[in-house]
């Protein structure tokens, strides 16, 4: 099951190789990895999506990431409400014919095509998980040529 | 002050009595201060060696060891000694030099990522960037090694930064805001426990290293007494309980006493402190302890339901925690019958070898050590069959007595940890416990106990084998002695080359008296003896067998 964790870690050289290592070392999954700023400069905020096969495993993970010197908290918002949010980039190949349907898709969902050329256009969106699933639902019904995706943030 | 005299600075506020090292380009302008320097320095002849020796000594006295490396080469030999320091959670501080700050990430000469290596076998680890944090980065790291769960710490000290100069300021306090660790157990917890202890009807104390580390064994004698509860123990945790109590079961698991690893199995209540339920203790999990409520009491919560389901997790100090459950279990468990049965178990399955033959029996010549010293001697060890047959057949009744790798499982790890524990604990007899295979991996250290009148005893269980591993191919792989059968060279005249002793016995009657003699000279001392080449460790529980499922030895 992937869990949605939020670590709040000192801003310093080599955090991200620690909480990198630690995943790798004892041999779990990061489905996806956000990492910035906050508002003090002296702390960074991680958001990890891990895949955790058990609640045993993900209690592990948490104790194991609050072991890291560099740790301030470990907060698990599977348990918790919160606010979730991924920033996706989709180049799509896109004829004269097909740019009529292609806009009405980017309109029913929160994106917006910000990149035109003569037969792609970049479409960003900004979503839920879910809603980032159903726009790429829609969009497979056209030739997606690159797909990047930052991964979730999330804040409580 | 420059760095250099900076850091030496701190290592003496900070007590450190004893460095163990080795020089090389990048450390230079450290030892140029060292040798103005009031604090003792040790050369040994291979950096793993220092490294070990600032274990051993860490393990001895309870205080952080030191060593110091140069940069690439120097600090990649450190490794091993690091990491058999992180996996016994050992205080240990290690200073490596490194390349100039401009040169880092260059391929420069004797160049290597050591924060990037260690980061993994490390409880943290510090590359130096700016002279003026330097003070603070030491101050951390000896905080950081010797409290909470202990740990080694690397601090990386470019030579750049060793030769500039800054105000020294000594930071008084230390605080680190993401790194509290947890000292008192939770009363709700305790109240628990302590409830759990009174109706229970077969409790047994687990125990492990961090008894040693926290200084509980006062007052977890206490409360097995008070409790009536016999104690097994953990490699780690041996010394922490004295091994002649009557409620002592001694050490469990894959070559602990079958008495012990039948009453664990037999238990309804497991009150385990400051172990970790590591897989050469428990053998297959699914039937470990199976009647056994779990109550586990350790600092580090990431011990805590890491291996087995535990149903009362206490984080804590285990000195402060027994300590609250002396207090708070107020009604008495009966636990009579239970001491019976564990009577009878003793009885049933004592710890034994056969003492028949010519030949010289290992585990006898660790029984005449054990009478010769009285229980009163620091013995360290190597690992495989000699570590063993020295947890069986010596009588601990002392923390800090025995000194062995244990989770790592270092071979060549004894010899420099007696030297540094012999340091430590200068009035001590200090003797390594080893192997023919075992003692040629450090053999160099030899020179360092002469040249420094380190007067340790080396005691080689001489059998042409690496005999652990040739112990599995004989049980397990139809005795195909693929590549355990090693010779070594003559040790009596290897250590004279020295300068240090050599005697060799090959008779059983020859035992004790070499053992006396060796004891009472005033050098450094290898005893070569030649004992029965195919003897075993039993009892010995299988790898992925239940830990009451051992192969028992011959009667």
């Amino acid at each position: 099951m992937k869990h949605t964790i939020s670590v709040l870690v000192e801003n310093k050289f080599g955090v991200l190789a620690r909480v990198a290592g630690l995943f790798s070392a004892r041999g779990y999954n990061i489905a996806s990895l956000a990492v910035s700023e906050t508002l003090d400069p002296t702390v960074s905020y991680m958001t990890i999506v891990v895949d955790a096969k058990d609640e045993k495993i993900l209690e592990q993970i948490e104790k194991q990431l609050n072991k890291l010197i560099d740790v301030i908290t470990v907060t698990d918002f599977t348990k918790k409400e919160h606010v979730e949010r991924e920033l996706i980039l989709v180049k799509v190949e896109c004829s004269d014919q097909d740019k009529a349907r292609l806009e009405s898709l980017v309109k029913k969902y929160v994106a917006k095509i910000c990149q035109r050329k003569e037969n792609t256009v970049i479409i960003e969106a900004v979503g839920e998980l879910e809603q980032i699933k159903q726009l790429l639902e829609g969009l497979s019904k056209f030739k997606v040529k690159e797909l990047i995706r930052t991964g979730k943030i999330a804040m409580a | 002050m420059t760095g250099a005299q900076i850091l030496l600075e701190c290592l003496k506020r900070e007590g450190v009595e004893v460095i163990f090292g080795y020089p090389g380009g990048q450390v230079l302008p450290l030892f140029d201060k060292l040798y103005d320097s009031d604090i003792k320095f040790i050369l040994v002849r291979h950096e793993q060696g220092s490294a070990h020796a600032a274990d051993g000594y860490a393990r001895a006295t309870g205080k952080a060891g030191v060593c110091i490396a140069t940069s690439g080469p120097g600090a990649t030999n450190l490794v091993t000694g690091i990491a058999n320091a992180y996996m016994d959670s050992i205080p240990m501080i290690a200073i490596t030099g490194q390349v100039k700050s401009h040169l880092i990430g260059n391929d420069a000469f004797q160049e290597a990522d050591v924060t990037g290596i260690t980061r993994p076998i490390t409880k943290h680890n510090y590359l130096v960037k700016d002279v003026k944090d330097l003070a603070r980065i030491v101050r951390e790291a000896f905080y950081i090694a010797t409290t909470g769960r202990p740990g080694p710490v690397v601090i990386d000290i470019p030579s750049d930064i060793q030769m500039q100069n800054t105000e020294f300021i000594w930071p008084e306090t230390v605080s680190i805001r993401s790194y509290q660790p947890t000292y008192f157990g939770h009363p709700g917890q305790v109240k628990k426990a302590a409830k759990l202890i009174s109706n229970a009807k077969k409790p047994l104390l687990y125990i492990g290293g961090g008894i040693i580390t926290s200084g509980a064994s006062l007052v977890l004698r206490e409360l097995a007494e008070k409790i009536q509860a016999p104690v097994t123990w953990t490699m780690m945790g041996i010394g922490a309980f004295p091994a002649s109590h009557k409620l002592s079961l001694g050490m469990l698991g894959m070559h602990g006493t079958a008495y012990a690893n039948h009453a664990i199995t037999d238990s309804d209540l497991i009150i385990a402190v400051g172990a970790r339920f590591d897989d050469r203790v428990t053998g297959r999990i699914d039937a470990f302890a199976p009647k056994a409520k779990v109550i586990h009491i350790d600092i580090d919560p990431s011990s805590i339901s890491k291996n087995i389901r535990v149903d009362i997790p206490i984080v804590g100090d285990a000195k402060n925690i027994l300590g609250e459950l002396l207090e708070q279990v107020k009604k008495l468990p009966d636990t009579a019958e239970w001491l019976k049965t564990v009577e009878g178990f003793k009885k049933k399955y004592p710890l034994k070898y056969s003492k028949e033959g010519s030949k010289i029996k290992p585990q006898y010549v660790i029984e005449q050590l054990d009478e010769a010293t009285k229980g009163d001697a620091i013995i360290t060890t190597e690992v495989g069959q000699n570590q063993m047959w020295a947890t069986q057949w010596y009588k601990y009744n002392h923390p800090r007595t025995f000194i062995s790798s244990g989770g790592l499982g270092t071979m060549g790890f004894g010899f420099p940890a007696a030297m540094g524990a012999k340091l430590g604990c200068p009035d001590k007899q200090v003797i390594d416990i080893a192997g023919d295979g075992s003692i040629q991996m450090n053999i160099q250290e030899l020179a360092t106990c002469v040249c420094n009148k380190i007067n340790v005893k080396v005691f080689i269980l001489n059998n042409g084998y690496l005999g652990m591993v040739r112990q599995w191919q004989e049980l397990f792989y139809k005795r195909r002695y693929s590549h355990t059968c090693i010779s070594g060279p003559d040790f009596v005249k290897l250590a004279e080359s020295f300068g240090a002793v050599g005697i060799r016995v090959t008779k059983k009657e020859d035992v004790r008296p070499a053992i006396e003699k060796a004891l009472s000279i005033d050098n450094t001392v290898f005893v070569d003896f030649h004992i029965e080449p195919e003897e075993n460790v039993f009892p010995m529980v299988p790898a992925g067998e239940a830990i009451n499922q051992m192969i028992e030895g011959l009667a």
